[in-house]
């Protein structure tokens, strides 16, 4: 090693905060594990046009490999290591028991080409997760096919089309009216199948008005997209009329379920008039975010589109299960295979460890945690939807930037400086400089008071000392990233010396 | 119940609050509040749970039965040292990495992928992942779409059939066209000497090869169909169902691949009844801003360090909704680490080693079989780790397998099932932890199933 490839080795090894090189930079060639037996050559099987020409990828030790990774792990905030208040995205616990329950042999190593005979525990994990799902939201049945909550969402457009299409309304009903408090993949799932996005502006109160709805809801619309509550934290009281106005223009509602841990055991999308609804799992029932994925969303649907539910559907003939293909309505299959099933294997662990009457419970303090957040925190920030919220609420740095220039994102930076994750920002649209929190049910009362104190020194701070403010965070592996350059310039991979790939 | 909240707790909170109960905090119309408890049975303590849980993983036997099964699915050996990383609460349990600040790790480790992916695939950008191989495809005949303005798409039969599925279900969403290619598959591969015909009229987005394909064999297209592809700006997508091949196998990048789809569960991702698995999409730089999903790229912070972030968002929908590139929201970072990590582990060497081993493995399957009297190969080309068995006369693929499962083998997949003509057909699968005993059991029953009226008509 040269005298300056050693300084940067040891830079890199002790200085704190110090970049971490990227795996491509460590490896050296010949640098082998024994993972695998030696064996023949390729060439002996294969010509050598079929072969690639070299594989420019470093050799590690697997201590190497190790260290790495877990250093990595370290730059990286997660629900293990503190408060998540972010809104919309239900960051609460990951109990274990659930991924040991994933990893059991007898679902890890079971093939998804296994015979329907062989695969039976399986099988009924799907076909029990669907039957609570269908029993906690009031669907008549849930499909778990699709792999997260976006896909959920085009699966129901899909069968909302496919239901139309079959009734011969197809070419005309091509409209998804869509309230400006909706999540953004709403509108993006819409385009995704044709459809055309009529907005809706939240009244006075927050809430879609049935007046509105009335007014845009004709012979075109497909689908009426909404979720409840809504991404204010407010509960769409008006709900019923809604849904029969949709209904009187003959088209669908269809409710996004990202805010369903604000529901369970006290009310159901299902006799609220929608007639299809996802879940994120990753969200309600407590499967890891892996850092954004694999996500798991089951799209469920009420008795009159059944047929229309994504291939395969998990059916019970007598005692046995199996996978039915043939669905000649069916919008068809959404994924190579039938689900994300270690997800389903989790869901369903939660869903046993609580109970019918702990899911109530669940909801309960998930809503109870937001209000007593809420209630700490209107002391000093705008909360513009003064009144009881369900799961999460919002609060506006509006009046603070006014008075000192700093604005919702630096309070949210400043948060990462205090240990706390940054809540959900500048989202509903609706709400200027927003804050959108989140606390879930997992979180306790000391570390609600913890997170509402640093709030407070934020705001106080951002008054007496803005600049300070503008800096943060300070304390982080890095500052403020420049997103301008990275956006400018695209430096999206490593590549090896000499190549051109 | 995982809510840390005394009594007390819920009382003082309450107060502070300024309701009395819970249940006034719930408060929704009479005409939905909820008329009857859950058909959720009650909760369980974690003891018995377990044991729950458990009885439903104790009745997949087919995890106790010597396996040929692939088709898509590929059973590899997983080296401890990815779960025990992978498993670490800080990428488990992270969010997004949107606070690029707090995310260092991830958005280094997604940024790894991202290179591990142009690498192997030969092509010049990656995404961060999209949901599998499948979608994968879709999402890659969309940017072709996008990219040319046309809205048909040209699929060789010998795509995995669930690929073509998935993309035929986006199609009718978007109200595109899918034909597939004017030939037969008789010959193992595709034919396409039929392209240049097919082509000529610059109807077609994209056309779409995977190679292994469905059958196992190496199939892509030579100069006469890359020249009619690059003649008439039509996209070609390569497949990779199976990312293994990777290792030792001419990649999309280098067979005239514009853009690469697949599917990376092989590394270091357990087969887990078929998901969560982790596609990727690569692609040349024209198609950078068409790309769907997450990108990270490198940038530098306020002070002028190095620093990762997620980049390119404007063609997200949490930015342009309706306008975005696609609606895809997740990645499947958490696989794509599984993924990274094992490639890091296993390193160049040890993924050369490793694929080489599953090409050794399938033709050592292919010697045995084709031992056994009656039993051939399907297919003469080049196989990677897979292959079609053609079952004796008078016997189907379907009869052979049901012997088989009665002596705990699960031969293969019944090629019936997608290709009527090939219901004489097994596709066979052999990867590096296939061993010659195996090997042997299953040659062995095949030899003894081979003399039973009931499977063979005489």
């Amino acid at each position: 090693m040269s005298a300056p490839e050693l300084e940067t080795e040891l830079r890199n090894r002790f200085e704190p905060g110090a970049n971490e090189p990227l795996i491509f930079e460590l490896g050296h060639p010949g640098r082998a594990n024994a993972y695998f037996p030696n064996g023949r050559a390729v060439e002996e099987f294969l010509p050598a046009s079929a072969l690639r020409a070299e594989l420019p990828l470093p050799d590690n030790s697997e201590l190497e490999v190790v260290r790495h990774y877990t250093r990595l792990s370290q730059r990286n905030f997660s629900i293990d290591t503190g408060f998540y208040p972010l809104g919309s995205c239900t960051m609460k616990y990951n109990p274990r028991v659930n991924d040991a329950m994933a990893n059991l042999p007898g679902f890890r190593d079971l093939h998804p080409f296994a015979p329907d005979e062989l695969a039976q525990g399986a099988l009924g994990v799907m076909y029990d997760l669907e039957r609570y799902l269908a029993s906690i939201f009031g669907m008549a049945q849930f499909s778990l096919n699709p792999a997260a909550g976006a896909h959920a969402e085009l699966a129901a457009l899909l069968i909302a089309k496919a239901y139309f299409t079959k009734r011969g309304e197809g070419a005309k009903r091509t409209t998804v009216i869509v309230p400006d408090t909706a999540h953004g993949t709403n509108p993006a799932s819409a385009a995704m199948v044709g459809y055309k996005v009529v907005s809706l502006r939240s009244d006075a109160r927050g809430r879609v008005s049935v007046d509105d709805v009335k007014a845009v809801a004709g012979d075109d619309t497909a689908v009426c997209m909404m979720t409840n509550p809504n991404t204010l934290g407010l509960f769409e009281d008006h709900i019923i009329e809604i849904a029969e106005a949709v209904h009187a223009a003959g088209g669908l509602m269809y409710y996004d379920g990202a805010n369903a841990n604000a529901l369970m055991g006290n009310a159901r999308p299902g006799d609220m008039g929608f007639d299809l609804m996802h879940l994120n799992t990753h969200k309600t029932f407590s499967i890891p975010h892996g850092g954004g994925g694999a996500g798991h969303g089951p799209v469920g649907v009420a008795a009159h589109l059944v047929e229309y539910l994504p291939t395969p559907v998990v059916v019970k003939e007598g005692e046995r299960y199996a996978l039915e293909f043939d669905r000649p309505l069916g919008i068809g299959p959404m994924r190579s295979f039938w689900s994300n099933f270690a997800h389903a294997v989790r869901a369903l662990t939660y869903i046993r460890a609580n109970g019918g009457d702990g899911l109530a419970k669940v909801s309960q303090l998930a809503v109870l945690n937001a209000n007593y957040v809420r209630v700490k925190v209107r002391e000093f920030l705008e909360t513009p939807y003064d009144e009881i919220c369900r799961h999460e609420f919002v609060a506006s740095a509006q009046e603070l930037k006014r008075e000192t220039g700093v604005r919702a994102l630096d309070i949210a930076k400043a948060l990462l400086d205090h240990g706390f994750h940054a809540p959900t920002m500048y989202f509903p649209l609706l709400v200027p400089e927003c804050l959108m929190i989140e606390p879930t049910e997992t979180e306790s009362k000391e570390t609600l008071d913890a997170f509402v104190a640093a709030l407070r020194a934020i705001v106080e701070q951002a008054k007496s000392d803005p600049e300070s403010v503008l800096a943060a965070p300070v304390t982080t592996v890095v500052g403020r990233v420049d997103e301008t350059r990275a956006a400018r310039n695209p430096d999206l991979r490593w590549s090896p010396a000499g190549s051109s790939r | 119940m995982y809510a840390p909240h005394t009594e007390s707790d819920i009382r003082a909170m309450l107060g502070d609050v300024g309701v009395s109960s819970l249940d006034e905090l719930l408060r929704v119309p009479d005409a939905i509040a909820l008329k009857e408890p859950l058909a959720v049975p009650p909760g369980l303590p974690e003891m018995e749970l377990q044991r729950t849980i458990g009885a439903y993983a104790a009745k997949n036997d087919a995890t106790k039965y010597t396996s040929f099964l692939g088709a898509g699915a590929y059973r590899h050996y997983i080296p401890p040292v990815v779960p025990a990383i992978a498993m670490r609460g800080e990428f488990l349990t992270a969010y997004t990495p949107y606070q690029a600040e707090v995310s260092q790790g991830y958005l280094q480790a997604i940024y790894e992928w991202q290179s591990y992916i142009c690498v192997l695939t030969g092509l010049e950008l990656a995404n961060a992942s999209v949901y599998d191989g499948a979608t994968a495809l879709a999402e890659a005949a969309i940017m072709a779409v996008n990219a040319t303005g046309r809205r048909a798409i040209l699929v060789s039969p010998a795509v995995h059939p669930n690929y073509r599925a998935v993309l035929q279900t986006y199609a009718r969403g978007l109200d595109l066209t899918i034909d597939e290619l004017r030939t037969d598959v008789a010959g193992g591969t595709t034919a396409f000497d039929a392209l240049e015909a097919q082509l000529a009229d610059e109807r077609y987005a994209a056309v779409v090869a995977q190679s292994p394909n469905f059958f196992g064999c190496i199939d892509v297209p030579g100069a006469a169909a890359r020249a009619a592809i690059e003649k008439t700006g039509t996209v070609l997508i390569g497949v990779v169902a199976e990312a293994m091949s990777l290792g030792v196998l001419s990649p999309p990048g280098e067979w005239g691949a514009h853009i690469a789809a697949g599917e990376g569960q092989s590394f270091g991702n357990p087969v887990a009844y078929g998901g969560p698995y982790v596609g990727f999409i690569a692609a040349n730089k024209e198609h950078m801003r068409r790309i769907p999903g997450r990108l990270v790229g490198r940038t530098v912070d306020g002070a002028g360090k190095l620093a990762y972030t997620l980049t390119l968002q404007a063609r997200e929908q949490h930015i342009r909704r309706e306008k975005a590139t696609s609606n895809i929201c997740t990645n499947q970072a958490h696989c794509a680490l599984c993924a990274t990590v094992y490639l890091a582990a296993v390193g160049a060497s040890g993924l050369r080693r490793c694929a080489t081993l599953n090409v050794e493995r399938a033709h050592a399957l292919a010697e045995r079989v084709t031992r056994v009297p009656g039993f051939s190969r399907r297919f003469a080309a080049p196989v990677f780790n897979e292959l079609a068995i053609q079952v004796p006369e008078g016997s189907t693929a379907k009869s052979v397998l049901a012997a088989l499962q009665e002596r705990q083998i699960l031969g293969g997949v019944d090629l019936g099932r997608w290709y009527p003509e090939l219901a004489g057909s097994i596709l066979m699968t052999a990867t590096e932890v296939t061993t010659d005993a195996e090997i042997e059991t299953l040659a062995t029953a095949l030899g003894s199933i081979a003399k039973e009226p009931h499977v063979v008509r005489a």
